[in-house]
């Protein structure tokens, strides 16, 4: 891999290289011009929600990629199934909160439905929490590569455990939200679904950059994240600070899961695990660490995921976010947004 | 019985040991200097006082209690404050959250507001700034807040490290001016200065450290004048 990145960084550097890589841009540009102009504007614009609606749950999976490198730099490659696990445990209490297909939600079922959101988050939350103090709080001291090989690892640990719970199908997510399209012009619409979705989304990670930039909690994860020792030297107890970021990463993984599921209206027990990929992509294009970057990143992999699906080829999708992941590295290693302010 | 108390207290990193049996106290109302060369163990004692090293041997007590196996953030709230090397302050926050992040383990809002209106008091500079990033304060000032971040806990026991590190000889007189005018607000200060001249000028007393052990102690006064001192730390 590295050896890979070097000579890309060797030919992106040498003048042949900078003219090949513009003239590949022109191509694509080109090439999507063209489809663009002759899908017209009203498909466009369908991608365009599509996409938005999807990045948003990149980005709050992202999020939980990006506070927990931030205060430990740990990349937690478990966190891509905490979706999943969220979506699997909120699905086991629709039935208990009557929440079925093809009833009209109606006031009461928006309540339950918030109320399964809840206990969904708060569960995996907690779990999240217990992992974090058995698998990675050990290792803390160790060699940065113990507690990563730690979180693949306990990314095979959950994936096993959801598929001895659930099995290895798709499994069916109640429809239960509305169905309606808003109609937008000749063949294409929005659904109200999109929209529900980027709403909710929206609504966390505001509520996430209140809690971070005004509550007490939020000032000492700041603190932990940019110096562990000064933080201690304020009263801060690091454990504690440690093990809220990880319910809170695991909080917005559980809801991106959740409303995934009820978009989809479809989870299998290994998606999270992809998703997770894309996500910690959308985090390292938005500056592994920055919380703005996160959200931004998860927009903009969905947008491109989903453009490219529609312009090109679903078949594809893994290739260019992974060149994105690549040029982002090798480019601008620090992400789009970066760290803003020097360290210490 | 003293307010901060070492007894025999081994400090190691890894395998490698830094403090060799330290015993050292400081009381009410001083200010306690502790002098030595680069690695002599001077800022490794402060951080074991504050929790953020573990020693292997050894006890610690303050305010007539043991505190040698209570957590660094803990000790925080039982009255030990501190300046650490290097200034260490949240260079990516403000200069106002910077000091209401060293006020983290008090819920007393009119007392918390009592003691940011005395630090603004002591540095005025910090309070022209206190909206600035604290990263991008000239190190005159990023030092005056690493101070008053201290003073925000409230602290029974101020330790500073290093303050006059890289500063103008001007601003060390204000630093050193401030260090004084604290300590007669009532704070007991301990300190671990390279100028060990100013540092012994301002203390109380003195402890001089040498690879980890303590060889000499005495009042400030008895260690300006004593000859082998003045000859290792006063470079005369």
């Amino acid at each position: 891999m590295s050896i890979a990145l070097q000579r890309t960084r060797s030919i992106a550097n040498g003048r042949l290289g900078s003219l090949l890589l513009l003239l590949a841009l022109c191509v694509v540009l080109i090439v999507v011009g063209q489809r663009v102009l002759s899908g017209g504007l009203s498909f466009f614009i369908q991608i365009l929600v599509f996409g938005l609606a999807n990045g948003a749950i990149y980005g709050l999976v992202a999020l939980g990629y990006t506070m927990v490198y931030g205060i430990i730099e740990l990349i937690n490659f478990a966190h891509g199934d905490l979706v999943t696990l969220g979506a699997f445990i909120g699905l086991a209490f629709f039935p208990i909160f009557g929440l079925v297909e093809g009833k009209d939600l109606g006031i009461i079922g928006v309540a339950a439905l918030a109320a399964v959101f809840l206990i969904a988050m708060v569960l995996t939350g907690g779990i999240n929490v217990l992992i974090e103090r058995v698998a990675y709080r050990p290792l803390r001291n160790s060699p940065r590569l113990a507690p990563l090989i730690t979180a693949v690892g306990m990314s095979f640990v959950l994936q096993g455990i959801m598929y001895l719970w659930k099995g290895a199908f798709q499994i069916h997510v109640p429809d239960i939200l509305p169905g309606t399209r808003l109609p937008l012009g000749p063949g294409a619409s929005v659904g109200v679904k999109d929209l529900i979705v980027i709403a909710i989304a929206v609504v966390l990670v505001i509520g996430l950059n209140l809690f971070i930039d005004r509550t007490r909690l939020g000032k000492a994860m700041r603190a932990t994240a940019q110096d562990r020792d000064a933080a201690q030297l304020m009263g801060i107890d690091i454990n504690r600070t440690i093990a809220a970021t990880f319910f809170i990463g695991a909080v917005l993984a559980a809801s991106a899961g959740m409303i995934r599921g009820l978009y989809f209206n479809t989870v299998n027990f290994s998606d999270g695990y992809q998703l997770g990929l894309f996500a910690f992509t959308a985090a390292v294009f938005g500056g592994i660490g920055n919380i703005q970057g996160a959200a931004l990143g998860g927009l903009f992999i969905g947008l491109v995921k989903a453009y490219g699906d529609a312009y090109f080829s679903s078949a594809w999708t893994d290739v260019y976010v992974f060149a994105i992941l690549i040029l982002v590295l090798v480019f601008r290693p620090s992400g789009l947004l970066g760290m803003r302010v020097p360290e210490k | 019985m003293a307010l901060l108390e070492l007894e025999g207290i081994e400090t190691y990193y890894g395998r490698v040991r830094a403090l060799n049996g330290i015993s050292l106290s400081v009381d009410t109302g001083e200010v306690v200097a502790l002098i030595g060369s680069n690695g002599a163990g001077k800022t490794t004692t402060l951080r074991t006082i504050s929790g953020l090293q573990h020693p292997a041997r050894g006890s610690i007590s303050f305010a007539g209690q043991v505190i040698t196996g209570v957590s660094a953030a803990r000790r925080v709230g039982l009255g030990i404050g501190q300046s650490p090397e290097g200034r260490r302050l949240f260079g990516r926050m403000s200069v106002l959250d910077n000091l209401v992040l060293g006020s983290y383990t008090r819920r007393d809002r009119a007392g918390i507001q009592r003691d940011m209106d005395r630090v603004f008091e002591l540095f005025p500079r910090l309070k022209e700034r206190s909206g600035q990033i604290s990263g991008t304060l000239s190190g005159g000032e990023q030092q005056m807040l690493a101070i008053g971040r201290a003073l925000m806990s409230q602290p029974k026991i101020l330790m500073l490290d290093e303050p006059s590190l890289g500063l103008a000889p001007i601003l060390q007189e204000t630093i050193f001016s401030i260090i004084a005018e604290i300590n007669g607000q009532g704070t007991p200060i301990l300190l671990v200065e390279q100028n060990a001249l100013k540092a012994l000028e301002v203390a109380d007393r003195a402890y001089v450290l040498e690879t980890g052990t303590i060889v000499k102690e005495g009042t400030g006064e008895e260690l300006l004048h004593s000859e082998d001192v003045a000859k290792a730390y006063l470079g005369m």
